[in-house]
């Protein structure tokens, strides 16, 4: 193990250094805030350095998704292990994380706007130490579902988050702030316990190998060097899932286009939609946003929504390929509904943070048909999507944040003429929002053209329809632009002031990435290239035969 | 013979010791009036005793008294959590000031809560129809008193008679089917009457008659729909810490006594086709699907009602209700993996709802309410509660990391295991809704502050108070993060005296 610090690894660091955190936090005083926040933001800062390090010593060249050998920064140890009795098999959970070239990108980008989100959480005056307490516990959750590699713990963790998160918006967000709160949970919830039942049936029907070191092997190969000294388990491990011939043959989702392997898809799909959010489960979103207070709000689209994205390349896609490819179409016509609702809604709002929300729900739309092509071009412009998604509107929300400081309204009608008066702001918000309308030259662009040509050669009428929402997208970003900075400034915001250094320091950054990824992508797309590749590859091979009916 | 009878009783030693112990604990409350510590410390010792007499009996499996009582894993399981509640609420009621200020003696109320703990162990081991009708008897006689015991209390005495009234009823229609069934089978003997019944000549329609006016008695010792109607009441009239003891001991009886009578009585001993572990149900009376019916009622009701409480002993009384509909889905299954589910359930539930409970205790303590309106700012006000109270009811939703969730888990796995996919499903759903009101706890504590200036004090709470939480706590994270031994307990404790 080359990358551990006291024997432990640069994964786990990654993502217990918030709960180290988290304890220290707590053991402050409450009235030192400045020393709390000055500790979230090393934790936060240390976060981004071991990203970076991730980022550096990553092997571009491995695929990984359905290969341990392939996954990099490995760590696995027993977690739970639990003797058989006559009835009822041995049960062994491992601790399993590490990444490829779909979860570093997403490590990278909760690393990094986690700690955007700390600075942005300076002016939070409440309860300060609960506050960055329950924050560093989020960001916990938010990188353990990133990188974990068995079922279980990418439950613990997708769970772990609820809680905060309820606490985080309903503590400290706004006028209807429990209402939106509980509306999180709720549907969180209920996407959950759908999950959690597919994972139940899953672990049910896969078998592996283990042996007496502790290390598992795949029917196949336990076949071929001889079942002496192994006992069969059940098994959490996503990667021993996506083996097809893993599945104990009377098993409840063995053999393919089964009946019950469709509801399982579609109760694993009900709860990462739910997260995306895919139209129709998207209503939690604009409630959660407009009253969540600003970092979390940029947390909430930076990172959270990514998960369910993520879920369904990581989980559902490798592992029920049959039922992708079977609902392929349907998952497609959710992205372009959630693309053009998403946009005509948008445009309809006079509230500057629920005008984001929706175009979220919007972009989000582009991911889930990028991916639902099931072709590299589109998975990867999915992939790509999610990260520069994360970045822009985490950008967004900033912006709206910068301005509700000052003016204490998101009325968009109440503004008009900022140019003049806040010139640096309004630079930034320029890029961001040409960023988020699609110009070419900025990151937005390469990935929305990326996903829309890979869902061109599979769904030619809906990524028409889906091509034709980029120009509504265009018409509410520029009228919201127009709106708020041109004509003449009403006499009330003559005092607004300019943005401060400590606003600079977080937008520039995202600003930087936005722009240089414009021009040059290649530093993420050739992290994720062969994984993507990779992953399409056993996507289609898998749906070719399952449509010929292999087994 | 009289050797025979010898050696049984010292199998009996743990509900002896409980025997001598509350005898001796009236006399000293005869003798000391003024100071029932003293009752309460022997009552303690009584239950320690009769613990290590119970851990003594472990991997003992046989039967007593001509198969009165039976002395094998799946009863000491049960006895270790009875007596492990009771030490808790002996430990609870020291604290409590609303019993402190019960013009009653209070050292009767020590020493009928060791009869109580006497009755529940009794129901953990009864494997004959009319020891199980007495064991239910005499444990619900003790908790009829117990529950109007601060009789000064608006709605104490109304508990008692309800739950007197209720009581009277169940136990009538219960004896009742066990009559019924004497009179089918000629035995009370639960291994003989499964020994006729799997000759096949009774009636199939008379049998299920039969089973459910049985069922009756069982359904209300763990307040089952439709059974249920004295639990709301009796939990907002009885002291705090009944209501605790009732929701966790007298459900944990009540599971015991039904799960035997169930396996005993109705397992096909023939069918030795299925998989180890599987059982298999005699024809005529299918069980099964009455006990998943009232298992779909009682937790959808609880949850359903729960909603709209605003009494926090109410709230974890509909609470507690819907949890024996969680738990009553382990036996649809007819596996032991359903038993194991159900007894992992009842080890973190008996943390879980205890843990629960004692905070409503000590905040009552504090501020004289149980009003969940009442727990505004809390969270600000008593910060170590909150949390504690916090982790406790997101244990009981069965969110991980908390150890509810290996208890949801283990038990949506039987049932996924087993095909019933459409009951998991209801559970799951129920889990969902459950949130609501346990969130609303929260929303109180945390999202709302108390508007009045004088009640925005911070509230101090002892020491032993907090040890007291601690205990409770630890394990319920403890437990969701390494269920290991948990786990291995329950799979070791399913093994029933007479059963394949």
């Amino acid at each position: 193990m080359e990358f551990s610090f006291l024997g432990i690894g640069i994964l786990s660091w990654i993502t217990f250094l918030p709960i180290v955190g988290m304890v220290i936090v707590l053991m402050m005083p409450k009235d030192q805030r400045d020393a709390i926040r000055w500790a979230s933001l090393t934790i936060t800062a240390l976060q981004v350095v071991l990203a970076f390090i991730l980022w550096q010593n990553f092997d571009k060249g491995l695929a990984g998704i359905n290969t341990i050998s392939g996954m990099q920064f490995v760590e696995k140890a027993s977690w739970i292990d639990i003797k058989s009795v006559a009835w009822f098999g041995r049960v062994h959970i491992e601790y399993l994380v590490g990444i490829d070239g779909l979860s570093v990108t997403m490590v990278m980008l909760t690393a990094l706007i986690s700690f955007v989100a700390t600075i942005s959480s300076w002016n939070i005056e409440k309860s300060v130490k609960g506050y960055f307490a329950l924050f560093l516990l989020l960001d916990t959750g938010m990188m353990g579902v990133f990188v974990s590699l068995d079922f279980f713990l990418f439950y613990v963790f997708w769970e772990v988050m609820l809680l905060p998160m309820y606490f985080l918006i309903g503590v400290w967000g706004g006028p209807r702030r429990e209402y939106a709160a509980i509306k999180f949970f709720l549907y969180t919830l209920f996407g959950s316990v759908l999950m959690l039942l597919a994972m139940i049936a899953l672990y049910f029907s896969v078998n592996v190998y283990i042996d007496a070191n502790g290390s598992i092997l795949s029917v196949a190969q336990a076949m071929a060097q001889g079942t002496e000294g192994l006992e069969k388990i059940y098994t959490f491990n996503i990667l021993a899932m996506m083996d097809p011939g893993n599945f104990a043959p009377d098993s409840l989702l063995a053999g393919v286009n089964t009946a019950w392997r469709y509801i399982a898809y579609v109760g694993l799909f009900v709860g990462f939609a739910i997260k995306i959010p895919s139209f129709p489960f998207h209503t939690w979103l604009p409630d959660a946003h407009v009253e969540a207070p600003t970092p979390i709000s940029v947390i909430l689209a930076g990172v959270l929504l990514k998960m369910g994205t993520y879920g369904l390349l990581r989980i559902s896609f490798p592992i029920f390929p049959d039922a992708m490819h079977h609902y392929a179409w349907g998952l497609a016509l959710l992205g372009v509904i959630s693309m053009v609702y998403g946009a005509l809604v948008a445009m309809a709002q006079t509230d500057f943070k629920k005008l984001i929300a929706y175009s979220s729900v919007s972009h989000m739309g582009v991911v889930t048909l990028g991916m639902a092509s099931m072709n590299t071009q589109g998975m990867t412009g999915a992939v790509f999507q999610m990260f520069n998604h994360g970045t822009i509107t985490a950008m967004l929300f900033l912006i709206v944040g910068v301005i509700y400081d000052r003016a204490h309204t998101r009325g968009l009608n109440d503004f008009g003429g900022l140019m003049n008066q806040m010139p640096k702001y309004s630079a930034i918000m320029v890029v961001a929002f040409f960023a988020a309308l699609g110009l070419p030259g900025l990151s937005g662009f390469v990935s929305e053209a990326f996903s829309l040509i890979g869902a061109f050669q599979t769904f030619q009428t809906l990524t028409i329809i889906a091509a034709i929402t980029i120009v509504l997208t265009a018409g509410y970003m520029l009228w919201t632009l127009q709106r708020v900075f041109l004509g003449s400034i009403p006499e009330k915001w003559k005092n607004l002031t300019d943005v401060n250094n400590r606003e600079l320091i977080m937008l520039v950054p995202l600003a930087v990435i936005v722009i240089f990824l414009g021009i040059y992508p290649s530093p993420v797309l050739d992290l994720m290239n062969s994984s993507m590749n990779h992953l399409a590859g056993l996507v289609q091979e898998a749906s070719t035969a399952a449509m010929l009916g292999v087994r | 013979m009289p050797e025979q009878l010898l050696g049984d009783i010292t199998k009996f030693l743990p509900e002896i010791t409980l025997t001598v112990m509350f005898l001796v604990a009236i006399c000293a409350d005869l003798m000391f009036r003024k100071s029932p510590q003293i009752v309460a410390g022997i009552t303690l010792t009584g239950l320690i005793l009769s613990g290590a007499f119970v851990l003594n009996q472990s991997g003992m499996n046989e039967s007593i008294f001509g198969n009165m009582i039976a002395v094998d894993p799946f009863a000491v399981f049960f006895k270790v959590i009875i007596l492990m509640s009771a030490i808790f609420v002996i430990v609870f009621s020291l604290s409590s000031v609303e019993l402190q200020t019960a013009s009653r003696r209070l050292g009767e109320y020590y020493s009928l809560l060791g009869g109580l703990a006497l009755g529940m162990m009794l129901m953990a081991g009864a494997s004959n129809l009319l020891m199980m009708y007495l064991a239910i008897e005499l444990s619900s006689v003790s908790s009829y008193i117990l529950a109007g015991f601060t009789k000064e209390a608006p709605d104490s005495s109304e508990a008692s008679l309800k739950y007197v009234i209720y009581g009277g009823l169940s136990s009538g229609l219960m004896l009742y089917g066990i009559s019924i069934i004497y009179g089918l089978t000629g035995s009370l003997d639960i291994y003989e009457i499964n020994h006729v019944l799997a000759q096949g000549s009774v009636s199939g329609s008379a049998l299920a008659i039969a089973g459910i006016l049985t069922l009756v008695g069982f359904g209300y010792k763990i307040s089952a729909v439709p059974f249920h109607f004295w639990t709301p009441d009796v939990y907002e009239g009885s002291p705090i810490t009944i209501t605790a003891f009732l929701s966790v001991a007298s459900k944990a009886g009540g599971f015991a006594v039904m799960i035997r009578f169930f396996k005993g009585v109705f397992i096909d001993p023939s069918a030795t086709h299925l998989p180890e572990g599987m059982w298999a149900s005699l024809s005529g009376f299918e069980w099964y699907h009455v006990v998943a019916a009232i298992s779909v009622v009682t937790m959808t009701l609880g949850n359903l009602v729960a909603l709209w409480q605003d009494n926090m002993k109410r709230l974890l009384a509909y609470s507690s209700i819907a949890h024996a509909g969680y738990m009553l889905m382990g036996v649809v299954v007819l596996s032991n993996e359903g038993l194991a589910a159900i007894l992992v359930y009842f080890m973190v539930y008996l943390f879980m709802n205890l843990g629960a409970f004692y905070i409503v205790m000590v905040i009552a303590n504090k501020t004289g309410s149980e009003d969940v309106e009442d727990y505004k700012g809390i969270g600000k006000r008593a910060p170590f509660l909150g949390v504690a109270l916090t982790v406790f009811l997101i244990s009981l939703t069965g969110l991980p990391p908390t150890a509810g969730f290996i208890g949801k888990l283990y038990l949506f796995a039987a049932l996924l295991n087993s095909g019933w996919i459409w009951l998991a499903i209801v559970g799951a759903l129920n889990s969902v809704i459950s949130l609501y009101y346990y969130a609303k706890v929260l929303r109180n504590m945390y999202l709302r502050s108390e508007a009045s200036e004088k009640k925005t004090e911070m509230i101090d709470i002892p020491r032993v108070q907090v040890a007291t939480v601690l205990v409770l706590l630890v394990p319920v994270i403890a437990l969701g993060l390494y269920f290991t031994p948990l786990v291995e307990m329950a799979q070791a404790s399913v093994k029933m005296f007479g059963s394949p």
